[in-house]
């Protein structure tokens, strides 16, 4: 088990000179020892570079990988002792699910009865046991995928567990069991658990921290509440939750906030600075009001759909579009109606530039 | 069955006649020709005795059939000694990726592209001792190489040609193998920190366990029928060491015009080419089966 410290860039071609050059751009990150992260973020967004960084499959183009503050950038992944789980099942196939299991340990000399031991524990921690003699490779994906995770688990040493989107390939239900079960051994074993996923769910679910991620760079390191809450970059509100946040081009001034011709007269307590902002407001904040009232605007109603455990109403205002979850037991506007929207609030985020104003 | 029958109409048949007539011509009729000489003896075309099955029985007990049998066996088991383990080692070593790989693979296939009687023609000469590269740089070396004399070493040339001719079908195969297995296998693998052999040993090898199949069983056929390439190069020689099946049967049907024994001998020749192809189709046949079920598992 190891903390981990980046501090590096990379790209894959050489003489990176702008930054669409980069897989990665600069950045500096640390991973607490035995903490549970996830990294989140679109396809192509860098995640599994910086994964494969981490593991040693990649050499940084730019700075340093340290483990517990040793230097490791150019040690290999074996000598790393790090275990890394894949997207696709990866199962040798002329082994039993034993051998398989095993194998990460046979090749490091480990004593045949400890291997024995050890196999025996993450058979039962993945509710394999009765399956130790079959050949892997006549079993269906998920028990594969369950094998790949058994041998990135069985090592008790290693310094973290990566795991790059690993469950991809699994049916729905056994994703959330699989899921509570990675939760679980996290728990039991304490290791540094990295979660590389392009699914919000499930890296808020998993992780303690989840680290989001654009075009090679790193927007916002939080708890799932941090980043639901005051997302550090438009890019947040909008990547985290269902649906993303609400963005309305804002000029603010004299301490009044001019939204689509509207003007909304803002908290005295409230210092922000003149000219173009972005006002963002999660769909669940926004809530219906009286004509008039303070932080709310006049909107017309497009459409209302009943989603089940809430009703998403989408409105318009002049040219922008603003979502409301609302709760389905309160009167409901109609579409075609116009309606008051509470937009302003403790829970308002100002953007310039794309960043979180504090 | 439905409540419509379909129409039926007998005359459909006369559709099959034009290949009927072709398989007859250049399959059939060639081939009872072949049964109808295997069981007479004709003296001359005035004169043919009925012999039924004692051509058969002749060859059966031929001396020379048995040893061109035994050599064929020896032979064919070589190449494929030599060929399927030389074969995976050159595609290993192969570069994935690259200009390089374009111009190694054009490099492999080289030889592929020479017809057969222009490899022996080029092993005939290679080997010469006075003219040919390597027989007078063996001779240089100290060694009494010479094919055309000692039967070990024509044995070993006809080999040493099969091997130098067809490697590269069992490089690509094996190349083509090797490409088709996901990089993640080859991460995994360095993850957990297995050696080279055991890379090859339980993630390439596996996977290159089905187009192996393919160039053993192609290797097999080709070598067990091979003709010409010796024929050029020894003619058979010295005395009967490089005389493989084809050519006995040749030296038989078309040197000495023994036509009822050459004729019984076809129909045996074909006979265990035809046990030797019904064995490896149901081995393969076997062998794909488990993968489609691992497959249908996966």
């Amino acid at each position: 088990m190891a903390r981990i410290d980046l501090d590096l860039a990379h790209a894959y071609g050489p003489n990176p000179k702008e930054d669409g050059d980069y897989a990665l751009l600069p950045l500096k990150m640390s991973f607490a020892d035995g903490g549970a992260y996830a990294l989140l973020g679109p396809s192509g967004c860098g995640k599994t570079t910086m994964l494969n960084i981490m593991s040693g499959l990649l050499q940084p183009s730019h700075g340093t990988v340290k483990f517990d503050g040793v230097d490791v950038t150019a040690a290999s992944p074996q000598a790393r002792n790090i275990a890394q789980v894949f997207q696709f099942p990866v199962i040798y196939d002329t082994m039993t699910v034993a051998e398989n299991l095993a194998f990460p340990l046979r090749n490091r000399k480990v004593p045949a009865a400890q291997i024995k031991q050890r196999v025996g524990v993450i058979a039962e921690m993945l509710e394999m046991s009765g399956q130790l003699d079959q050949r892997a490779a006549n079993l269906s994906a998920d028990a594969k995928q369950k094998i790949s995770l058994g041998r990135g688990l069985v090592r008790s040493d290693v310094s973290a567990v990566l795991f790059d989107e690993p469950l991809t390939v699994i049916d729905p239900h056994l994703k959330w069991q699989l899921r509570r079960k990675l939760k679980q051994i996290h728990h039991e074993l304490k290791l540094t658990l990295i979660y590389v996923t392009h699914d919000q769910v499930e890296a808020l679910t998993f992780a303690d921290q989840v680290l989001v991620m654009t075009r090679g760079r790193a927007v916002q390191v939080g708890s799932a509440e941090a980043l639901f809450e005051r997302p550090q970059h438009t890019f947040v509100g909008h990547f985290i939750g269902s649906p993303g946040m609400n963005f309305l081009p804002v000029i603010a001034k004299g301490g009044q906030l001019q939204i689509a011709g509207q003007f909304l007269t803002l908290d005295a307590g409230l210092h922000l600075p003149e000219g173009d902002l972005k006002l963002g407001v999660r769909p669940e904040y926004v809530a219906l009001t009286a004509a008039g009232a303070p932080g709310a605007l006049p909107v017309q109603v497009t459409q209302v759909q009943d989603i089940g455990t809430y009703v998403l109403v989408t409105a318009r205002i002049g040219e922008q579009v603003l979502k409301a979850r609302l709760a389905p037991d309160q009167a409901q506007p109609k579409a075609g109606e116009q309606a008051w929207f509470q937009v302003l609030g403790t829970h308002s985020c100002f953007y310039k530039n794309e960043e979180l104003l504090a | 069955m439905s409540t419509t029958t379909k129409p039926v109409n007998q005359k459909a048949w006369w559709l099959i006649l034009p290949v009927f007539l072709c398989v007859a011509f250049s399959a059939i009729l060639p081939l009872m020709t072949v049964v109808n000489y295997s069981v007479q003896d004709i003296i001359s075309p005035d004169r043919r005795v009925f012999v039924g099955t004692e051509w058969f029985a002749a060859v059966m007990r031929d001396q020379d059939l048995h040893e061109a049998l035994w050599r064929q066996m020896v032979f064919s088991c070589s190449v494929l000694a030599v060929e399927i383990p030389l074969g995976v080692m050159l595609a290993l070593s192969m570069p994935a990726q690259g200009w390089k790989a374009s111009v190694v693979l054009v490099i492999v296939a080289l030889s592929l592209l020479i017809p057969w009687n222009v490899v022996g023609t080029i092993w005939q000469i290679f080997g010469r001792a006075d003219i040919g590269l390597m027989g007078s740089t063996l001779l240089k070396l100290g060694f009494d190489y010479s094919y055309t004399g000692n039967a070990l070493h024509a044995w070993l040339t006809v080999l040493l040609m099969d091997v130098w001719h067809w490697t590269p079908l069992v490089a690509l195969l094996g190349y083509a193998g090797l490409r088709s297995i996901p990089d993640a296998y080859y991460q995994a693998a360095r993850i957990d920190g297995a050696s080279k052999f055991a890379v090859f040993r339980y993630i390439q090898l596996p996977k290159m366990r089905g187009v192996l199949m393919i160039a053993v069983l192609l290797r097999f056929m080709d070598s067990f029928m091979i003709y010409t390439e010796p024929f050029v190069l020894t003619g058979g020689g010295p005395g009967n060491a490089t005389t493989f099946l084809s050519q006995y049967l040749t030296q038989k049907a078309v040197g000495q015009f023994d036509l009822g024994p050459a004729a019984a001998f076809s129909l045996i020749y074909f006979l265990i080419i035809l046990l030797l192809c019904f064995m490896l189709y149901n081995w393969m046949q076997a062998v794909g089966t488990a993968d489609k079920t691992e497959a249908s598992h996966g």
